[in-house]
């Protein structure tokens, strides 16, 4: 039957499924990251972003949620230019993070 | 889980509901959504709890529809809620209690927006004269209907003839509890247990002996939002959050879902069941879907009132399998007959969804 319209894929996630190995890994490197009070002001003033799918606070509730890879293909647009870290409100070194996620993330030997 | 941390987020969202005297306003879409509900609950207050509940034939919506569609500017939508307030004030109340969640927003908002901005109020009670020579007088209580069951909850358990139990192994039911968005997350403090423990259907659903589901997509809303469902092209927006939900819930197989908004219990009912049309997927038992209660139907199963003359039968969802749960009695003859017995006719059988 055609109703005119149709479901998109569930965003549901089942928190008690998902592993946060490498998010915790990435907490031990960057303790930071919790402090993190999704403002976003990191993403509006993001130079890549403006091009490309690119937002520190995405990525962080991606690792949150577990979405790990998701993260890591959304880190590796990154100019690193640290405009974010010039307006992160809690004074995160948001770029140093995001050298960490490539890390942490990319190689599971490291964690 | 700090309990402490929670008892005392919790004292900070204790709400005062009045006692009794209370000024009441129906809902333009929940008589034909689900026609018992206001009726039933009328009923139950008076004459079971004997309180004393007024109804004035004058009054209209309260705008909220027009508003939220953008048909309406705010300040027409405060005009017409100030004749509401108007004629409650000229029936001798006080205490105002609304059906609907979206009026609950509205009337929240409108009063909230007034203690702000004082200069409006005195515009609009100006508005109010000028269009309809009323008097602007505003309620001492405002609640949600839902609050005044929550209220007396204990007093309907203890007249129950129901129990939320399955009735051959005394399994308390597991129930999904859906608070409408309206009702606490514009305004936490006007809500039972504010937007992030809402109590008002919890405590419903353990004072009548049934278990709450807690689920990961719990306080998501359904979907419904006026802009999403008024355009077809944009109904897949409604569609997907309430498919969300029913992922989200479904490793938890809720017994039936209570809400107390006149949308969500529409939708999470309607959609189930374009869900099996589209996907092939019940999330029911044996290929029936989850039954959606409005807390009015819920009280009335508990006190044992006909369950066609709650309305079930004009539920998408099969109701049966929860009534034979509850070993709630009723004759399948009667589920499509009229009050005086008159043939309401019988609905197309859908596809992928069990029907009876």
């Amino acid at each position: 039957m055609n109703f005119g319209f149709s479901i998109s894929p569930s965003s549901h996630i089942m928190m008690d499924d998902v592993s946060r190995k490498r998010f915790d890994a990435l907490k031990k490197t960057e303790p930071d990251i919790a402090i993190c009070m999704s403002c976003g002001s990191c993403t509006a003033t993001c130079t890549a972003g403006a091009n490309a799918e690119v937002s520190l606070r995405r990525m962080i509730l991606m690792l949150q949620r577990g979405k790990d890879d998701e993260a890591l293909a959304m880190a590796s647009r990154c100019l690193l230019c640290g405009k974010c870290y010039l307006v992160c409100p809690r004074g995160i070194n948001t770029r140093h993070v995001l050298l960490s996620i490539s890390k942490c993330l990319g190689h599971d030997e490291d964690i | 889980m700090i309990i402490e941390g929670k008892q005392k987020i919790w004292a900070d969202y204790q709400k005062e509901i009045p006692d009794d005297h209370y000024f009441y306003v129906r809902s333009c879409i929940r008589q034909s959504f689900f026609p018992a509900s206001e009726v039933v609950f009328l009923d139950i207050t008076r004459n079971k709890l004997g309180k004393d509940f007024f109804e004035n034939p004058y009054h209209t919506t309260c705008g909220g529809i027009a508003y939220h569609s953008d048909a309406i500017p705010q300040e027409t939508a405060m005009t017409i809620i100030a004749r509401q307030f108007a004629l409650m004030h000229e029936s001798g109340y006080e205490n105002y209690v609304c059906s609907c969640i979206t009026s609950f927003g509205c009337y929240t908002e409108t009063l909230e927006t007034w203690r702000e901005f004082p200069e409006l109020e005195a515009k609009i009670r100006q508005f109010l004269w000028d269009s309809c020579r009323k008097e602007l007088v505003k309620p001492k209580y405002l609640a949600h209907a839902s609050d005044i069951i929550y209220k007396f909850r204990n007093e309907i358990a203890a007249k129950a003839m129901f129990r939320l139990v399955e009735a051959k192994t005394g399994r308390p039911l597991r129930v999904v509890e859906h608070i409408g968005c309206h009702y606490a997350k514009m305004f936490p403090s006007k809500g039972v247990g504010g937007a992030e423990y809402p109590y008002v259907l919890a405590g419903m659903i353990e004072a009548w002996g049934g278990e709450v589901i807690d689920y990961p997509e719990r306080r998501q809303c359904c979907g419904f939002g006026f802009r999403q469902y008024f355009v077809q092209a944009n109904r897949g927006y409604s569609l997907s959050n309430t498919y969300k939900k029913f992922e989200s819930m479904e490793p938890y197989k809720p017994d039936f879902i209570i809400t107390n908004c006149p949308g969500c219990p529409y939708f999470l009912d309607r959609w189930q069941y374009v869900v099996a049309e589209q996907t092939g997927k019940t999330y029911g038992e044996n290929g029936f879907g989850i039954p959606v209660l409005t807390y009015e139907e819920v009280a009335g199963l508990v006190f044992g009132y006909n369950p066609w003359d709650l309305g079930l039968q004009l539920h998408q969802v099969a109701v049966e399998p929860l009534l034979d749960k509850m070993g709630i009695p009723y004759d399948p003859a009667m589920k499509y007959k009229g009050v005086n017995g008159k043939e309401l006719g019988t609905p197309a059988a859908p596809q992928n969804i069990r029907f009876k």
